[in-house]
């Protein structure tokens, strides 16, 4: 065996990488449930990418014959149905366990320096995987399939003079249809998983170059033994490689309890409406995306002009790119930076699940007003998040004024003559939610000491 | 250095036309592969402009035909269903078609080249679903007030026989004009605006 792995290790390195990477890398001893997230996303990649191969071996990508060829999966071949909704399942999954990471990397500062890299490749990732999951969406051919794919391609439509020219060029024809599901099939099985694997290399590539942050936001590597192995930190195998198994078995039990007992997730991970074949000429009740993508597509649907929304629509997306630019505050970890930050925090994550809840709703007035102001105190975050890089400097008087006036700027272009009395009276009720907003995280600290002071930062992890 | 036997200038002239020649090698093999993204020649086939034979639709009649795989809708108009598109200019969302999507021509009462030949895509500007022609008027389930025009049995938007949306309707433009023009007096084709406009 020692022979073997000799042989081996003079033509390739094979243990210097397994050192490198798993039993001499050493992460910070102090990681609590948030850290779960990262070796699960991993896991939801594996599974979606096994299951994905033995669904291409049945699956047909012809207009003709697709629906038919799922519904043989579902039927015919012998354990396609627990294929399949193992696939279906795996994206939701995929999401919420992604969402959780992101999140993670939100209140523990991960994505500061010098890890806005890793960061970058990452929201990289979220990009592919959000492309993966839409043209995936198509191959079924169902009705929700072919209306989520042409109200998503129509959104090309809206770019000023080449609109036309680019969805046509996404669609391949002048409508959704044949060549379009056969490229997307492509795309889906190919294209994006590629890219997606890659990236996902360079991700961890990354993060194992500068190490790995932690709910403390400490460094580790400022404190090591005479080894040169940071006194905080611990061997991933076998420490969190255990650890992670107990996430891995815990993620299995919740991921196979829908698989078998709510396959359709409530009817948000599979929409009713997609069992029902695609049909150009008669449009679902009721149109929505996914539940992942719902958060945006609200943000799509509070700006009236078509264009605008696209644009504040993928705005959305690009402005957690600039994230580790925004919030230059040198503490990383929320436990140790001031009460407003952890407001605005909460603030964030309550209008990101609101946003999306309001996606898969049909629009009433008072629902359409609710993710208006919701849009505004997503973009406001991030302002917010700004001033709060040096809380002991910062005018939070001026940027009140000055964010309040931006809301009301955006206020005065979309009050129209046209709306109605409870338009009207809503949309003053509601304007109460961007000033709390300010309020809790820019007036708070100003007038109240206690929620402007941050903590010391301790020099070891804690716990 | 000289002695060193290296011409950097050189080395560094040869370096950037290497690369200038790649890029616009990368450039040129790119065409192909975004061409073949395009429609191809059957979806350019199906999607080209269709001739129709208006010389059949007896008068306040209406034939659906196919373009591009959307539905369109072609109404022989009678002189008394014209008449009364003016009088209903106040109950309309959009009455001079500003907001809305059709080529120049029919920007207009009739939203039509011709008056008595209504050309329209058969879509509801709200989501997209087909409304039904209904001519008649004060129709049962639509109330007296009606005059004529196209309901939509999703959401229940209504326009007028001109495809103008009427207010309190949840589509907010009227329906769209495609471009088409008189081949002769008894063709239209649909699809082209043809050299007049």
């Amino acid at each position: 065996m020692n022979g073997l792995l000799n042989w081996v290790d003079a033509r390739f390195p094979l243990t210097e990488t397994w050192n490198k990477h798993i039993a001499e890398y050493y992460a910070p001893k102090n990681f609590n449930f948030f850290y779960f997230f990262g070796s699960l996303a991993l896991l939801c990649l594996v599974l979606q990418i096994v299951t994905g191969i033995f669904l291409t071996m049945h699956y047909k990508p012809d207009a003709e014959m697709a629906f038919a060829s799922v519904e043989y999966i579902m039927r015919d071949v012998p354990g396609g149905w627990f294929i399949r909704y193992m696939h279906s399942t795996g994206a939701s999954m995929f999401f919420i366990v992604v969402y959780l990471h992101m999140f993670r990397g939100l209140i523990y500062g991960s994505f500061k320096g010098p890890r806005e890299l890793v960061w970058l490749i990452g929201m990289l990732i979220y990009l592919a995987l959000m492309a993966e999951a839409f043209m995936g969406y198509l191959l079924p051919w169902g009705q929700m399939s072919f209306w989520g794919a042409q109200v998503i391609i129509n959104l090309f439509n809206t770019i000023p003079y080449i609109g036309d020219v680019v969805s046509t060029t996404i669609r391949g024809d002048f409508v959704i249809s044949d060549p379009t599901l056969n490229r997307f099939f492509a795309f889906h099985v190919v294209a994006v998983p590629l890219i997606l694997v890659g990236l996902v290399f360079v991700h961890i590539v990354a993060l194992h170059a500068v190490g790995s942050n932690n709910p403390d936001g400490v460094d580790i590597k400022k404190l090591k033994d005479e080894r040169g192995i940071p006194l905080d930190g611990i061997p991933f195998h076998p420490y969190y490689t255990v650890k992670d198994i107990v996430g891995v078995v815990v993620f299995l039990i919740v991921f196979f309890f829908i698989v078998f007992f709510m396959p359709e997730g409530g009817g948000y991970f599979i929409e009713h409406a997609n069992f029902e074949p695609a049909n150009a000429l008669k449009t679902p009740e009721h149109i929505a995306p996914v539940w992942y993508f719902t958060p945006f597509y609200t943000v799509l649907r509070a700006v009236p002009d078509p264009w605008y929304g696209t644009l504040a629509m993928f705005a959305a997306i690009a402005v957690l790119f600039v994230l580790p630019w925004l919030d230059k505050n040198p503490i990383k970890s929320v436990r140790y930076r001031n009460k407003a930050h952890l407001i605005n925090l909460a603030w964030f994550a309550t209008t990101f699940i609101v946003l999306g809840v309001l996606g898969v709703m049909a629009v009433t007035d008072g629902l359409k007003e609710l993710g208006t102001r919701g849009t505004q105190i997503y973009f406001l975050f991030f302002a917010v998040t700004y001033v709060h890089s040096r809380p002991q400097q910062a005018n939070y008087l001026m940027w009140f004024v000055v964010l309040l006036v931006t809301v009301l700027f955006w206020d005065f272009l979309r009050y129209d003559s046209s709306f109605t009395a409870n338009q009207v009276s809503l949309f003053w009720q509601m304007l109460l939610l961007p000033i709390a907003y300010l309020a809790t995280t820019l007036l708070l600290p100003h007038f109240v000491g206690g929620a402007n002071k941050e903590k010391e930062v301790p020099t070891r992890v804690t716990g | 250095m000289a002695d060193t036997g290296v011409d950097k200038k050189r080395r560094r002239f040869l370096i950037g036309a290497t690369s200038a020649v790649g890029a616009v090698g990368v450039g040129a093999i790119a065409i192909p592969f975004i061409g073949s993204l395009t429609p191809s020649a059957r979806a350019l086939a199906a999607g080209a402009p269709v001739d129709v034979d208006i010389s059949k639709i007896a008068s306040g009649q209406m034939i659906s035909v196919e373009w591009q795989g959307k539905v369109v809708f072609v109404v022989n108009r009678t002189p008394e269903m014209l008449s009364q598109l003016p009088t209903i200019d106040p109950q309309l969302k959009d009455p001079e078609s500003l907001d809305s999507i059709q080529p120049a021509f029919a920007m207009n009462e009739a939203r039509a080249r011709d008056a008595e030949y209504l050309v329209m895509l058969g879509k509801c500007t709200h989501l997209g679903c087909a409304p039904k022609y209904r001519p008649e008027v004060a129709a049962a389930d639509l109330g007296a007030d009606w005059k004529g025009g196209f309901y939509c049995p999703c959401h229940g938007s209504r326009f007028d026989l001109s495809g103008r949306v009427f207010k309190g309707a949840p589509a907010g433009t009227n329906m769209e004009i495609p471009p088409y023009y008189f081949k002769s007096d008894s063709m239209i084709l649909i699809g082209e605006n043809g050299a007049a406009a």
